[in-house]
């Protein structure tokens, strides 16, 4: 096992984890400052991705693509703040639950209605494919890098929006104390549709970007969805800072454990055998990551104790 | 409005009317829908003893329900290609005898219930329900995985399993058995419902505090509710592969662990026959509107839906006019 | 002086920079009520948690008849004897009132798992739950759903469940909240018979009710016992009135 094979799978965590905290930084958020847990998260990531796969497609354009990828979820998940969303910010989980599966079951099958079964696919575009070298002699695909870069960007936008701005201070607020910011005269129900439009465009974002390393199709979110909720459980709900750290842990142990899992059990086995249990093993890395911080801190890495 | 016994009642009449009039009209695939109504009420009526009485809302049921099934399909396999089961320390063979097979799938499940619920019990609220989601996904993937028996692609069993004084491959024989299982699950729902564990598990869901100040554990208490869920949702699995004759990973599918939730809601939770009543309609509208478009899925999201937003007792509540269980 | 049924020693705790309860010790004789009345914010319900075991203390200890329950989750104190009762009503509001008692009675059975035989047909549970209710004056409404009843008959069944644990010490936050004048007067009386069966330590803030019942009062104010002593001996106490009417003479 080379230096360079460790670097690239390194990257490859890292791309796959700044990826997650796309999706979990969006949900969080929601239910940080809502109270709300949505499983049709996901569907916004697929709206993302079938967005930008139609308009590159019709236009050529992978720029204009991202554009729509926005803006559609931004705009799907506005119109299903205020059809539906807000209408169980006081109602249970259960609830919760049940109509945001509602509405993957909606989202999907309409979306297989409107596109068909058969996979789209996004190109990436001629100025981000290919190879960089970076040093120590690793090829690396451009691509990927410019995830990593851009994610880390949207991380660091994020922050600034949530420390340094007048809508940042609502949002923090929003999570504290409800009544006291509607009672400061703030527009509690245009916070929450702005707030949850926000987590949709970041999701809407995520599978556009991956949608051109993966195939854009139906049920293509949910997985996602999935791994960020285990992100949300490793770095405590509601702390954008946990989905951060939360979403590297995942993304490096789910990449890295395919890897070196394998590798390690060959120490101690013969090949087959290693490469067949490390493979089931390494399947289920993160759930035992989860498991672990579960065991040691409940609420999570960033969750508060109380 | 209808009392609650009689449209009990009347639900499990209706339910064991349609195979009888299919048998007498010599209609064989509605038996099988009445099997397959009849199985994943039983799966629901599993979770709705964690869900409806212990208020655990548990995203990750499939697992137990895929643990059913591949306790059924793995030992079958065995049986039927004649080879034997490596449990490390020791070999078994496989077997075709279903009360066996319940018995591993059950107990199967029982272990993996209690150590999930041990880890999401540590937790309460959203982290549960993620929780127990994340946890079924790592079964699914671990099955796509497991390519001694079949990976992706799942193993089929050539014949079903065979059960003492009953020929199982007559429609009606199984359907029968499937029917007298889900009948002893209801009859036990409704006993825990009534005894102590489900009175102070109702308090645990209502008003924790109060079951902790009268010396209850809410935890621990939950943990065998949970437990108890499993076990029936798994048994629930088992039947459900020898209906199909076949197991796969999408027994795993968190979308399963969603639509038990929704039979249980489509009916009314909590209630001993909301289960019932959920699966078929579920399977009724599955059958009749998957008849009329490729895309029946998007209406059964509208209904469930509206439901959830403005008729929460499910069938059995707005038939009996009832809100809320136990009224 | 006979041995005291619960008593803290020292408790403390704090959150963050705030004392709720610092260095509160306090005891419970067989026999009395003791009385523990502070203003808002005193650090009356952090003491409450803490004596209840909802709340782990930073610092000391509280004993239940001799035996150290400092390191005692909440059921385990109730099974050891101790008897709450809520502030706000805690009450499974589906359920009707002789479950709420039944419930009780599965508590102090220590039996939560018996899971076949239909709570309400056990001679045992139901008796006792039903002799809780008769004493509280709620038999004629066994059958009623707790959400239907008035405010007062849920302060009523609150004090019920508490009598099914038959415990060895009561601990009864604000029991009177809300109640009418006729209201808190019953209860007044009932809570006078009471004590001759198990001490009770009483949060109160209806200040006719304690003085009227409490053997011994203890005053909280910023987590600290400023004074202790029969209702006269507080009336006229300097530290107290210092307290309350921020008297300097």
């Amino acid at each position: 096992m080379s230096f360079i094979l460790v670097a690239e799978q390194i990257l490859n965590g890292l791309q796959f984890g700044v990826m997650l905290f796309l999706m979990a930084a969006g949900l969080t958020l929601i239910f940080g400052v809502m109270g709300l847990i949505n499983l049709a998260h996901g569907s916004l990531y697929m709206v993302g991705a079938f967005a930008a796969a139609a308009v590159a497609g019709a236009t050529g354009s992978f720029l204009l693509g991202l554009v729509a990828a926005l803006t559609a979820a931004a705009v799907a998940g506005a119109i299903i703040e205020v059809a539906v969303i807000r209408r169980l910010y006081k109602a249970d989980h259960l609830d919760q639950v049940l109509a945001t599966f509602a509405l993957i079951l909606i989202f999907s099958e309409g979306t297989r209605w409107a596109f068909g079964s058969f996979p789209l696919f996004l190109d990436i575009p001629d100025w981000l494919s290919g190879p960089v070298s970076l040093p120590g002699g690793i090829q690396y695909p451009l691509y990927r890098l410019a995830l990593i870069g851009a994610g880390l960007a949207v991380a660091a936008g994020l922050w600034l929006l949530i420390e340094r701005t007048r809508i940042g201070i609502q949002i923090r607020a929003g999570e504290n104390d409800r009544e006291m910011i509607a009672a400061l005269g703030v527009d509690i129900s245009r916070l929450y549709t702005l707030v949850f439009a926000l987590g949709a465009a970041l999701a809407g974002l995520a599978g556009a970007l991956v949608g051109a390393i993966q195939s854009v199709q139906v049920g293509m979110g949910e997985p996602v969805l999935i791994l960020a909720f285990v992100v949300i459980v490793i770095g405590g709900i509601g702390s954008i800072k946990g989905a951060f750290v939360g979403a590297l842990l995942v993304g490096l142990t789910d990449t890295l454990g395919g890897i070196f899992l394998p590798e390690l059990l060959k120490l101690v086995t013969d090949p087959s055998t290693a490469s067949t249990v490390g493979a089931s093993v390494a399947s289920m890395a993160i759930y035992i990551l989860m498991s672990i911080v579960l065991i040691l801190r409940p609420t999570g890495l960033f969750g508060s104790t109380a | 409005m209808i009392p609650e016994r009689l449209l009990n009642a009347l639900i499990l009449a209706g339910l064991l009317a349609v195979p009888l009039w299919a048998l007498a009209a010599d209609e064989p695939f509605t038996i099988t829908l009445a099997t397959r109504v009849v199985i994943l009420a039983l799966a629901a009526v599993g979770l709705n003893i964690a869900l409806g009485i212990g208020g655990l809302v548990s995203l990750g049921h499939a697992a137990f329900f895929g643990i059913g099934g591949y306790a059924m399909g793995i030992l079958a396999h065995h049986a039927q290609t004649y080879t034997a089961l490596d449990l490390g320390l020791f070999t078994v063979s496989g077997t075709k005898s279903m009360p066996v097979i319940w018995l591993v799938a059950t107990l199967a499940s029982m272990l993996a219930a209690l150590l999930i619920g041990l880890l999401s019990l540590r937790t309460s609220g959203v982290y549960f329900i993620m929780i127990t989601l994340a946890f079924g996904q790592m079964f699914y993937y671990f099955a796509i995985g497991w390519a001694e028996y079949g990976g992706e692609d799942g193993l089929s069993i050539y014949l079903r399993n065979s059960f003492p004084g009953l020929n199982t491959l007559v429609p009606i024989h199984f359907f029968g058995l499937c029917f007298a299982v889900l009948c002893l699950a209801l009859f036990l729902h409704a006993r825990l419902a009534a005894s102590p564990f489900g009175l102070a598990l109702n308090a645990a869901r209502q008003v924790p505090g109060r079951a902790e100040a009268v010396g209850l554990d809410p935890k621990r208490l939950k943990l065998l509710a949970f437990v108890v869920s499993g076990a029936i949702t798994g048994l629930a699995g088992a039947l459900f592969a020898d209906l199909n004759r076949f197991v796969s990973p999408t027994m795993f599918s968190w979308h399963f662990s969603g639509e038990i939730m929704v039979l249980v809601i489509l009916g009314g939770t909590a209630r001993v026959m909301g289960p019932v009543a959920g699966a078929a309609l579920y399977v009724a509208l599955e059958h009749w509107l998957g008849g009329l478009t490729d895309y029946w899925i998007i209406f059964l999201g509208a209904i469930l839906l509206l439901i959830v937003l403005f008729a929460r007792g499910g069938i059995v509540g707005m038939l009996s006019g009832r809100r809320q269980a136990g009224d | 002086m006979t041995d005291p049924i619960l008593a803290t020693h020292g408790l403390a705790k704090s959150f963050g920079a705030l004392t709720a309860t610092d260095d509160v010790s306090v005891e419970l004789r067989p026999g009395e009520i003791h009385a523990i009345i502070g203003p808002n914010g005193a650090g009356k319900s952090t003491l409450i948690a803490q004596i209840s075991g909802a709340l782990r203390p930073d610092a000391g200890r509280v004993t239940l008849a001799g035996r150290d329950v400092t390191a005692l989750a909440t059921p385990a104190r109730a099974r050891a004897g101790l008897g709450r009762t809520f502030q706000i009503s805690a009450l499974a509001m589906e359920d009707t009132v002789l479950e709420n008692a039944v419930l009780g009675a599965v508590g102090a059975s220590g039996r939560p798992w018996r899971f076949w035989r239909p709570a309400l047909r056990d001679a045992d549970l139901r008796a006792r739950a039903e002799d809780a209710l008769a004493r509280v004056g709620l038999a004629e409404h066994a059958a009623a759903r707790c959400a239907d009843l008035s405010h007062g008959q849920r302060r009523q069944l609150e004090v019920a469940v508490a009598l099914t644990l038959r415990p060895r010490a009561f601990v009864m936050d604000e029991p009177m909240a809300g109640l009418g004048a006729e209201g808190s007067r019953q209860l007044t009386a009932f809570l006078d018979e009471l004590r001759h069966e198990a001490p009770i330590l009483l949060v109160e803030h209806d200040m006719d009710a304690v003085f009227a019942l409490a053997d011994r009062i203890s005053v909280l104010v910023y987590g600290k016992i400023i004074a202790t002593g029969t209702a006269d001996e507080i009336r006229t106490s300097r530290e107290v009135r210092e307290a309350y009417l921020g008297d300097e003479s």
